[in-house]
């Protein structure tokens, strides 16, 4: 199973190269959108063929592990988990965009970059150590800032250029964050590194690292105040990748290294502890009160994914602050749990939020809510779809969202933050407000005379929407079936940050 | 502290006056010729950081020792780092160049004050 490990990144890659190829040599129409559905379909079979077999390490070019000096690439259940995201949220972006991208020129060329971006996710989270982290982050993320601009536009080109600036210089600050800790410790492999960390404690060169992370993943999660160019860069993009930028970008390339460096390698120290809660709280708080008064529906969206990033890196720092104070584990780890669960429940229900509106721009031509109506009657399945993720985002119970929403309440307060527990209840509720405004301007009330003719989007996108409304009510119903596969290994991976160290080198988990 | 700190001090030095550029000037071209400073002061950096004094290049010849060659050698590991950080960053230049010309081709102008459609 571990020899698998690098065909995330290979298959990705060779597709995003050979499908310009193909296109030169006059292929038949559609050729590429159907390689590019087939190849996210295996990408997505591979992640849950993964997710059965055991952790390991698989060590490219047969390099000794006893040195460490080789790439290794990483799958435990953390990284286990986010490749299922991945996967998942960009087989049914590919499958939207089938008729989504028909607007656009060049589509062999906007394959070629979505490949691009899933190859240096994929890469970031197998990655196992700290160089080829940064590599794929600089894959995906340049790939990224083209697709941001991909329209051409006035606005797409202002958005990606502002996009690429600020997120250029978190690269640059992260690259600054790994030359120090390579000083530091001499190696660059994450276990060994967190298993030589501890000893550094005491070295104020750590917390200048561990600023420069929490600064440039902090940029590139938009964790606020970091956080402006987010609502310009994710609306700008054709929707299939404002759904993947939302859905699983931040995610892999910002949050998941977040937590892996906190818990995993520099270790749980409570001054990055309490940055993390800060962070969250600020983030959940203002991304919520800004999303409430906009009217451009993935404006809106963009500003709601800030405020649910709060909610995951908040949880996440509630648990590491548990941890650094000696507190009682079972606390940590309920928040871990929550925080983690939050982050696959985000990633279900924002990309299925930003594919509706993807649907409903499509359909009408306008993404205003004011000049939008009536669209459960002239859109009676996108409207359908766009209600359960709102449910889901505003946490109403049965809906997964309520759920993560619900663990990461208890475990805040468990901690003894009951500040902060009242935050992300208040939170929760102007979450609930901004999506009822969508469901009154945009599915309810009399539709305008020029949306009396708009017709439901064609099947390829209905069917990514319906999967993903499916993996937002099933999330919520049948929690209990798949957290001991999915979402507990990897709260025990973040928890057990030196076991980490110790398989990672042997080999075989 | 001394020579040990001066690594860190420079790259740093470096460093402010590329986030300078990128926060004060208005230029769009003048923002990435700051980029590329600040890229150059993490290059400077991790090369710095495999320096030293009188160290020879770390290639093991025949006629080298192996305990003398580890004694001598600088480390090579940045210097692999840093020619990556080079060509990603010659990918990301492109990318930007490409980007500002393409917004000067709409605004005729390079002046971000001027190029503000986006706000709110």
């Amino acid at each position: 199973m571990v020899n698998l490990l690098p065909l995330f990144v290979v298959i990705p890659l060779a597709v995003a190269f050979g499908l310009p190829l193909l296109e030169k040599l006059h292929s038949p129409e559609r050729t590429s959108e159907v390689v590019a559905v087939a190849a996210t379909g295996a990408l997505c079979a591979g992640a849950l063929l993964l997710l059965n077999s055991g952790a390991g390490t698989y060590w490219v070019g047969g390099w000794a592990p006893t040195v460490a000096i080789g790439i290794s690439l990483v799958a435990d259940g953390l990284a286990k988990l986010l490749l299922c995201l991945v996967s998942l949220v960009s087989l049914a972006a590919a499958v939207f965009a089938v008729s989504y991208m028909e607007r656009y020129t060049s589509r062999p060329l906007f394959y070629a970059l979505f490949f691009l971006m899933v190859a240096g996710m994929n890469g970031v989270v197998l990655a196992g150590d700290l160089f080829n982290l940064y590599v794929f982050m600089e894959v995906a993320a340049i790939a990224s800032y083209a697709l941001v601009a991909f329209g051409c536009g006035r606005d797409e080109l202002e958005a990606s250029l502002k996009y690429l600036v600020v997120s250029a210089l978190a690269s640059t600050l992260i690259l600054f964050g790994i030359g120090i800790v390579y000083s530091l410790t001499g190696t660059l492999n994450m276990a060994q590194v967190g298993a030589r960390a501890p000893a550094l404690h005491a070295n104020p060169a750590v917390t200048l690292a561990a600023a420069f992370f929490l600064m440039g993943f902090g940029l590139k999660t938009a964790m606020v105040p970091f956080h402006a160019w987010l609502p310009d860069a994710h609306p700008s993009a054709p929707a299939p990748i404002s759904a993947l930028l939302s859905g699983v970008y931040i995610k892999a390339c910002g949050a998941y290294v977040l937590l892996r460096l906190v818990f995993s390698v520099l270790g749980a120290s409570p001054l990055v502890a309490h940055a993390l809660i800060v962070l969250g709280a600020a983030s959940m708080l203002v991304g919520v009160l800004l999303a409430v008064g906009q009217w451009d529906l993935k404006r809106l969206l963009a500003y709601s994914s800030i405020s649910q990033m709060g909610y995951v890196v908040l949880a996440v720092g509630v648990g590491a602050e548990v941890l650094a104070r000696g507190g009682p584990k079972a606390v940590a780890s309920l928040a871990v749990f929550g925080g983690l669960f939050h982050l696959v429940n985000h990633a279900t229900f924002k990309s299925l939020l930003f594919l509706c509106s993807g649907s409903i721009e499509y359909a009408t031509g306008t993404r205003q809510l004011r000049e939008l109506g009536g669209l459960s009657r002239t859109l009676p399945l996108t409207s359908g779809c766009c209600r359960i993720g709102a449910l889901s985002i505003a946490g109403v119970p049965p809906f997964n969202g309520f759920w993560s929403k619900l663990i990461i309440v208890i475990a805040v307060v468990q901690a003894g933050h009951w500040a902060l527990g009242a935050l992300c209840v208040l939170v929760s509720f102007l979450t609930l407000l901004t999506y009822v405004k969508v469901q009154r301007y945009a599915l309810q009330g009399p539709a305008p005379a020029a949306l009396a003719r708009a017709r439901e989007a064609p099947w390829p996108m209905a069917l990514a929407l319906v999967v993903l409304a499916i993996a937002c009510v099933g999330g919520g119903l049948l929690l209990p079936l798949y957290q001991g596969a999915l979402v507990q290994p990897a709260r025990d991976v973040v928890l057990d940050g030196l076991r980490y160290a110790q398989w990672a080198l042997g080999g075989q988990g | 502290m001394g020579l040990q700190a001066l690594p860190y001090l420079m790259a740093m030095l470096l460093f402010v006056i590329g986030v300078y550029a990128i926060v004060a000037k208005k230029n769009i071209i003048k923002v990435i010729i700051g980029l590329m400073i600040t890229e150059y002061a993490i290059n400077l950096f991790l090369v710095l950081v495999g320096y030293r004094v009188n160290g020879i290049a770390p290639i093991l010849t025949p006629d080298l020792a192996q305990a003398e060659f580890a004694r001598r050698t600088v480390d090579p590991i940045p210097q692999a780092l840093v020619l990556t950080s080079i060509v990603i960053g010659l990918g990301l230049l492109a990318l930007m160049v490409a980007i500002a010309i393409r917004l000067y081709e709409k605004y005729g102008t390079f002046d971000t004050t001027e190029i503000k459609h986006l706000r709110g």
